[in-house]
């Protein structure tokens, strides 16, 4: 796989707000990349940088290799999915998919064909002559992929184009996306604020906030072993606690916590304060024998929830008085006042260098 | 049930004479006038005598009714295009490029509608003189562009809003060139709010009386030529060309709300 998009030192400024500093990202050849973050913190304004409806106030893009940064977007080798479809209201389904290939100077024949080999990608065979008024959400849904990608775009950037659906809909979308991208081999950027859909479609997600970057990488490394605070937090729920560096080796540190002394990977100066996270699903609570590596101590339950695949306890370590999320399985029911035993797999406390 | 139907019924019964009286004396007038169009005896007052189509016949054969006539026509069509085009090119400036003083540039573009007619022809009176313009049918052209581009501009611009800002962008990351985003889609979208100001300003032209009368001459409007005939009295004929000015405005009329409302409906 070859590099397909070079974001170099990306900034973007509006007045006096900082959208981007100095991103720096590349997106390989046949990616589905997503970009997470809460609203704010630029992922849009990144993708309309790449598009080329934002200019960048430094930096420069370079996409398949060549130079993009001043090429407008109809220049460009991208195509959009708009968060409101933008399908022209006045034109065919056909003449919509078809525009991009008209633009294009295709021989209408050819077109013709173009436009419904893409039609039938995304389920719509013999929509072609229908209005875009006449077709329910969804469907103007797939009638948007397949106006951005019957032109071969070699980047496609989605810009929340699930947002306006629901739920049930939305992980079917999900799954057809992540179907289809495979089939075409076209690289996605896709642009999120539900860090679940990111997880679930993404090769390689970037989290971002405050117009920084704050961790690139594969969703289950992301999730399980985050770099920064706000990842820890941003994707899913974590307990977060403190600790002092007491000893460092190689490539392995103690810390002292609340729940005693911790060993953990990563690197820090000896003494410094630091911050360490353990995702609620991976402490294992038991009545009576500890049966992870490391200890936690006891947890005096205060509030139970079931959400259907686990039961999310609130609750305090005795001895520190931190409080405390755990997810226990749907068989562990457990009782408000009850005392349960901590213990956690030794990789699964992970030090965040931010 | 019997009861019940009654005390609707008789409940809506002032509700329905009041809507009835309302509109016989908006259309009263109108009414009379067709009415006496038809009238067969030489003035247009009652009794009605007839039909005649004898009025009609006579303002057919009059050259300077169908002079004025044509002159109305032309001066309707070239003012209306040329609000649209104006009114038009500034809705698109002021909606799609970030303007400094959009606000006070809007507010001047609008502000000529709360202006009286006889002010605004006064003005332009006194503007042709010292500019040295000739009263002519021209310079009624450039009165009603006066009075009509600030209502075409409304009604083009309130109709450019996002929503159509991000077609055009969809437009132009699937490749279209400028002249094609504005080809293909921006003036196929606004089609209708450029039709409805069209005809709108086409029919305030149409039946514009005051400019007209200032700063035209010789070549007058139909308007105008309908004074000078009532200067000479009543007359059948007067009914006739006033009966085919409502006609022709109320068809304009129709075919605004149809080229408006129309398409709203289909959506």
């Amino acid at each position: 796989m070859s590099q397909m998009v070079d974001i170099k030192r990306i900034s973007k400024s509006f007045g006096k707000t900082i959208a981007l500093s100095e991103i720096d990202l590349t997106i390989e050849e046949g990616q589905f990349f997503a970009l997470v973050g809460p609203s704010g913190s630029g992922k849009t304004t990144l993708l309309n940088i790449l598009g080329g409806f934002v200019e960048p106030s430094a930096g420069r893009v370079f996409i398949a290799g060549q130079d993009v940064s001043s090429q407008p977007p109809a220049r460009r080798p991208t195509t959009s999915m708009f968060q409101d479809y933008a399908l022209f209201p006045h034109m065919s389904v056909g003449a919509n998919v078809g525009f991009g290939l008209l633009m294009r100077k295709i021989p209408r024949a050819q077109r013709v064909s173009r436009v419904a080999a893409a039609l039938e990608m995304v389920g719509l065979s013999g929509m072609s002559a229908r209005r875009i008024h006449q077709l329910s959400g969804g469907q103007q849904q797939r009638v948007a992929l397949a106006r951005a990608l019957v032109v071969e775009p070699k980047v496609l950037l989605l810009d929340e184009p699930l947002g306006a659906l629901d739920l049930n809909l939305r992980r079917q979308m999900q799954q057809e996306l992540l179907h289809i991208q495979k089939q075409v081999g076209t690289t996605f950027v896709h642009v999120t604020h539900d860090q679940e859909e990111a997880m679930s479609i993404a090769d390689v997600i970037t989290v971002m906030n405050n117009g920084h970057i704050e961790d690139v990488g594969p969703p289950a490394r992301v999730y399980m072993k985050p770099r920064t605070l706000f990842t820890a937090t941003f994707m899913g729920e974590s307990n977060i606690f403190k600790g002092t560096v007491a000893a460092r080796s190689d490539d392995s540190m103690a810390v002292d916590t609340a729940f005693g002394r911790l060993k953990v990977t990563g690197a820090a100066e000896l003494g410094a304060r630091v911050n360490l996270s353990i995702r609620p699903e991976q402490i294992i609570a038991a009545d009576g024998e500890i049966q992870g590596q490391v200890p936690l101590g006891v947890l005096q339950v205060e509030e139970v929830s079931f959400f259907g695949t686990h039961h999310r306890c609130l609750g305090r370590h005795v001895k520190s008085n931190l409080p405390m999320i755990i997810r226990l399985p749907q068989h562990q029911a457990v009782g408000i006042g009850q005392d349960l035993n901590l213990s956690v797999q030794r990789e699964d406390v992970v030090l965040l260098t931010q | 049930m019997l009861k019940h139907f009654l005390q609707t019924t008789l409940k809506n019964i002032p509700a329905a004479v009041y809507v009835a009286l309302v509109y016989f004396f908006i259309f009263l007038p109108v009414g009379v006038l067709l009415l006496f169009s038809f009238q067969d005896s030489l003035l247009p007052i009652p009794p009605f005598q007839g039909p005649s189509l004898r009025w009609y016949q006579a303002i057919f054969t009059d050259f300077r009714i169908m002079q004025a006539l044509g002159n109305s026509l032309m001066v309707g069509v070239v003012s209306a295009a040329l609000s649209c085009f104006l009114g038009f090119l500034a809705a698109y400036g002021l909606a799609r490029y970030p303007v400094r003083g959009s606000g006070a540039i809007q507010w001047l573009l609008v502000a000529p509608l709360s202006v009286s007619y006889l002010i605004i022809g006064m003005g332009l009176l006194i503007t042709f003189k010292t500019m040295a313009i000739p009263k002519s049918l021209s310079a009624v052209i450039i009165g009603h562009v006066v009075i009509n581009l600030p209502l075409a501009f409304a009604i083009i611009y309130s109709q450019m809003g996002e929503q159509h800002a991000n077609l055009e962008r969809a437009a132009r990351d699937l490749g279209a060139a400028e002249w094609q985003v504005l080809v293909l889609i921006t003036l196929p979208l606004l089609w209708p709010a450029l039709m409805a100001s069209f005809f709108l300003s086409f029919t305030l032209s149409w039946d514009e009386f005051i400019i007209a009368l200032l700063v035209s001459r010789f070549d007058v409007t139909l308007p105008v030529e309908i004074w000078s005939l009532l200067r000479s009295g009543l007359n059948p004929k007067t009914n006739a060309i006033g009966s085919m000015v409502f006609i022709v405005s109320i068809l304009l009329v129709i075919i605004t709300e149809m080229a408006v409302f129309g398409r709203r409906k289909s959506k």
